[in-house]
């Protein structure tokens, strides 16, 4: 892990500088460029609106809300199980980590805990989901920078986890596996011993990549020093996840909170990295997906036997109150903030996404950067826009 | 040992899949000609086991996207045994389910007391016209023959099995 | 096999260069194709390309250029009418034009220019032209930073292609293409002539500069900024389809191929292996047998040559615009002129 050199970071901000001066010179007349909403390059439908002088960016907004689906409005009008099955689609490539914390959030109201075998699984499916969804972040990293190759080998090793928790759950992509006071089901025959084997592969993966794309010099040149998010700026933005971990600031939930999950069962390690500049974020994320894999082994060696389910009523109705929680999910910082009147289904439900607060960072960020800086940024911030928009 | 550039490792590595994918063969499989068999539990279709079903309605109002319709009426059916009073069942007339907007939960299958409706794994049910994606119950009836016994759960499990 | 020429009449003479011109581009474009695009890059991404058209695929150019051939012919509305319908055919009349010049056997050529060289680096910069034409007339914003982009890549990465190709000159003593391979088959390296005197060896870093320089002149990754997929679309070709995009996508693989013929050429003999492999000394010795060799052991070698830019090019991310060009001028052009100096010292000396 290397510190950013002082003369890459200055090299950098001259040739902006240099370039800036000669647009002013040569007095151009900047263009308006409409970076999507139908782009190769956003995950989905985002609209980055900038302002380009030559090939730097002056002025960029984002402009979101093309996804959005009222998932709040949604919410108020069905029953627990059934938000349950609508928020798997929020981030949809880690599906099982959007149950989870508003599954909490209910059982916090109702005063009931899932017995500990569930809570084990619990933790095993969400770190399975976040292996899920950062190998596809790491193929796809590959792809806006130029790099074919990752993404193919992205899909081939998901496909993998997905087959898992598909034989776990029923779902691929949307388990709708969590209930409150536990989960549906117990896991299969050889479960174990197939994720055992599957995180052997995904580890093979990382190395894979890294030798692929983070060793490429060309990679390195491409991100070190682009996007510097310094950390008084992170903790101001409201970033969270890998991108507040990338600038150097030590916050993890999973080891900072005490929920009824079992990370503190396991030995690992948060990785942060101080430099905040866009390969800093896709390194940690890296480093996370490797560091997910030791977790999800260790835990499958202490899964106890007992019980999947709580004894809940079959017709649940959650007592009147309100309650927020939140997880380390794959993309940052995710929580709900529940309000129940005692009813079947929650009254209100507040849904708070990390890539919506991920992004609110770009205006400031893209200043200055070159066109192709543009994609490398958004790359490396990672934001999902069913996580954005709702 | 001079390290390698990480350029050089790069193509090493595009090398290698080469090398593997032509002699031990890639991992796509060739659909329509070879076709993976999904897991026991993959939420493929539902299917609708009719003499267990008493209409009462529960997975039609549990569903989030409201697709299955129910109608029934109600019969007289003959007593259980000789000098019984005529008993009251409900009798299907119509249990659709929209298959155009099933979200594939599985909230239905879940909830129903009586056991009349099972996941089966089977996935190749899509036709040309829309309309014809609403399953009415001989169809969904039909697919009780796909629906696999349940797996057999992992140690360490309550042995209670559904 | 002049003899037989000979009774040919010049019209049919001139039918068969036509003809054998468009083999000698189409066919290696198809090949690559299907070699390199589908089935060499799909095999390092762990998966098997297509396989449906044909048996493992191989019809599957075919398909395409059926699909293409049959779509709208769709000329944006704003767009310079005119130069968008000739942008796509400059491009691919270049690569026929640098054709001419590659010798496929000892009379198997089509021309035999005394400056074969200067001819072809000449010739290969009018595709620069169509480029540009193409991003501008396109009135795409994406289009145009493409073409922009493209302008300055491509006029960059010029020169050290000259440069490089400057030392294989000086160390053959000739510009003809001809005379260049035979040289390398006639030569020898300190005294032995088992393997002829095939300039890659001597000439190694003019070879390395020239295949970098054809990378970006193919617009390949790492150097593919003009194309720049997850960026611009499809950069300066974002507004062609059917059949001018079809011009453009074979237009790239077969330039692809005649350039690497000419590196062939160039720097791995050519189309001729030793001549003391078979005791000849000059190239009037030469068997007749060896015009229909010939051609295929060029295909070999540009094949070879080939694998290696597709190799790198799926490998590899791609350089911003300005590292681009800060590789071409402060990197590469130093090299390429400290190449030429000294293989004129060597060759004033030894």
């Amino acid at each position: 892990m290397t510190m950013l050199g002082d003369r890459q970071q200055l090299s950098y901000i001259a040739s902006q500088a240099a370039d800036a001066r000669l647009n002013l010179e040569l007095e151009t007349e900047g263009m308006t460029l409409n970076i999507g909403p139908q782009h190769p390059a956003t995950h989905g439908t985002l609209r980055i609106i900038a302002r380009l002088d030559g090939e730097q960016v002056v002025w960029a907004e984002p402009a979101c809300g093309y996804m959005h689906r009222g998932y709040e409005k949604l919410t108020e009008v069905r029953t627990f199980p059934q938000v349950t099955t609508l928020v798997n689609r929020i981030d949809w490539l880690g599906s099982f980590a959007n149950e989870v914390p508003f599954i909490l959030a209910a059982e916090k109201l109702m005063g009931v805990e899932a017995p500990t075998r569930a809570q084990y699984i619990r933790t095993i499916l969400f770190e399975l989901s976040r292996i899920a969804n950062v190998s596809l972040f790491l193929g796809d990293l590959g792809v806006q920078l130029g790099a074919i190759t990752p993404v193919f080998l992205a899909f081939r090793d998901r496909e993998y986890v997905l087959n898992l928790i598909e034989s776990a759950t029923g779902g691929r992509f949307h388990p709708n596996f969590d209930r409150i006071g536990g989960l549906k089901d117990d896991l299969p025959a050889g479960w174990i011993d197939e994720t055992r084997a599957v995180m052997k592969k995904l580890r093979s993966f990382c190395d894979q990549i890294e030798d692929l794309l983070f060793g490429n010099e060309i990679f390195q040149s491409r991100t070190r020093g682009i996007g510097v998010i310094p950390r008084d700026v992170a903790l101001q933005y409201g970033l969270s996840g890998a991108n507040l971990r990338a600038s150097g600031v030590d916050w993890d939930l999973r080891r900072d909170q005490t929920l009824p999950m079992v990370w503190n069962k396991a030995d690992w390690k948060v990785w942060t990295h101080p430099d905040g500049d866009s390969f800093a974020r896709c390194w940690v994320r890296l480093q996370e997906t490797r560091e997910s894999t030791k977790i999800v082994d260790q835990l499958l060696g202490a899964i106890p036997s007992g019980p999947v389910m709580a004894k809940v009523p079959k017709i649940i109705k959650v007592p009147e109150g309100e309650a927020w929680v939140s997880t380390e999910n794959p993309l940052g910082e995710m929580g709900y903030y529940v309000v129940s009147r005692g009813d079947l289904g929650p009254f209100r439900v507040k849904i708070r996404s990390a890539s919506f607060n991920n992004i609110s960072i770009t205006p400031w960020l893209l200043r200055g950067v070159y066109v192709p800086d543009i994609v490398t940024i958004l790359a490396s911030l990672y934001f999902i826009l069913g996580d954005i928009d709702r | 040992m001079a390290k390698v550039p990480g350029l050089v490792k790069g193509l090493g590595v595009t090398l290698g899949t080469l090398f593997k994918t032509t002699v031990n063969g890639s991992n796509t499989v060739q659909y329509p000609h070879e076709k993976e068999t999904p897991p026991i539990r993959s939420r493929g279709v539902i299917a609708l086991h009719q003499d267990n079903c008493t209409s009462c309605m529960l997975c039609s109002r549990s569903c989030p996207d409201w697709c299955i319709y129910i109608e029934a009426h109600k019969e007289l059916a003959p007593p259980r045994r000789e000098g019984g009073k005529p008993r009251q069942v409900n009798l299907l007339d119509r249990f659709d389910i929209d298959y155009a907007l099933c979200m594939y939960c599985g909230i239905c299958v879940e909830v129903c007391p009586f056991d009349a409706l099972f996941w089966s794994p089977e996935y190749e049910y899509s036709e040309p016209n829309i309309s014809d994606l609403l399953h009415d119950k001989t169809k969904l009836s039909e697919w009780m023959e796909t629906v696999p016994e349940a797996p057999e759960l992992e140690a360490g499990a309550d042995k209670k099995k559904k | 096999m002049i003899a037989l020429l000979a009774e040919v009449p010049y019209w049919g003479q001139s039918l068969l260069r036509v003809l054998g011109g468009l083999v000698a581009v189409l066919l290696p474009a198809g090949t690559i194709v299907y070699v390199f695009l589908f089935k060499m890059m799909s095999f390092m991404q762990s998966r098997l390309g297509p396989m449906e058209a044909g048996p493992y695929g191989s019809m599957q150019l075919f398909a395409e250029v059926g699909k293409w051939l049959q779509k709208e012919d769709i000329v944006p509305d704003r767009a310079d009418a005119r130069i968008f319908k000739m942008a796509p055919i400059i491009v691919l009349v270049s690569t026929f034009l640098l054709v001419v010049v590659v010798p496929f056997g000892p009379e198997a050529w089509f021309t035999d220019f005394e400056t074969g060289v200067f001819y072809a680096l000449a010739v290969s910069s009018v595709s620069v032209l169509g480029i540009l034409i193409a991003g501008w007339s396109s009135a795409n914003k994406y289009s145009l930073l493409g073409g922009l982009r493209a302008a300055g890549q491509l006029i960059a990465y010029e020169l050290p292609m000259v440069l490089a190709v400057m030392g294989v000159v000086i160390q053959a003593g000739t510009m003809n293409l001809q005379k260049i391979v035979v040289a390398q088959n006639t030569g020898s390296m300190f005294g032995i002539d088992a393997i002829g005197h095939p300039y890659v060896i001597s000439q190694f870093f003019g070879f390395i500069i020239f295949m970098i320089a054809i990378q970006a002149e193919l617009t390949q990754a790492p150097f593919d900024m003009p194309i720049a997929e997850s960026e611009l679309v499809s950069g300066y070709m974002t507004e062609y389809s059917g059949f001018r995009f079809l011009i453009f996508f074979i237009g790239e693989f077969a330039t692809a191929g005649v350039f690497a013929m000419i590196a062939s050429v160039l720097f791995l003999g050519g189309w001729g292996v030793p001549f003391t492999w078979f005791g000849w000394t000059s190239i009037d010795d030469v068997a007749n047998w060896m015009n229909f060799v010939g051609p295929l052991i060029m295909f070999t070698k540009m094949m070879l040559l080939v694998f290696i830019i597709m190799w790198i090019r799926f490998s590899y991310p791609r350089l911003r615009e300005d590292q681009l060009q800060r590789f071409a001028w402060k990197g590469l052009i130093p090299v390429a002129l400290i190449n030429i100096m000294v293989t004129a010292i060597l060759k004033v000396v030894f």
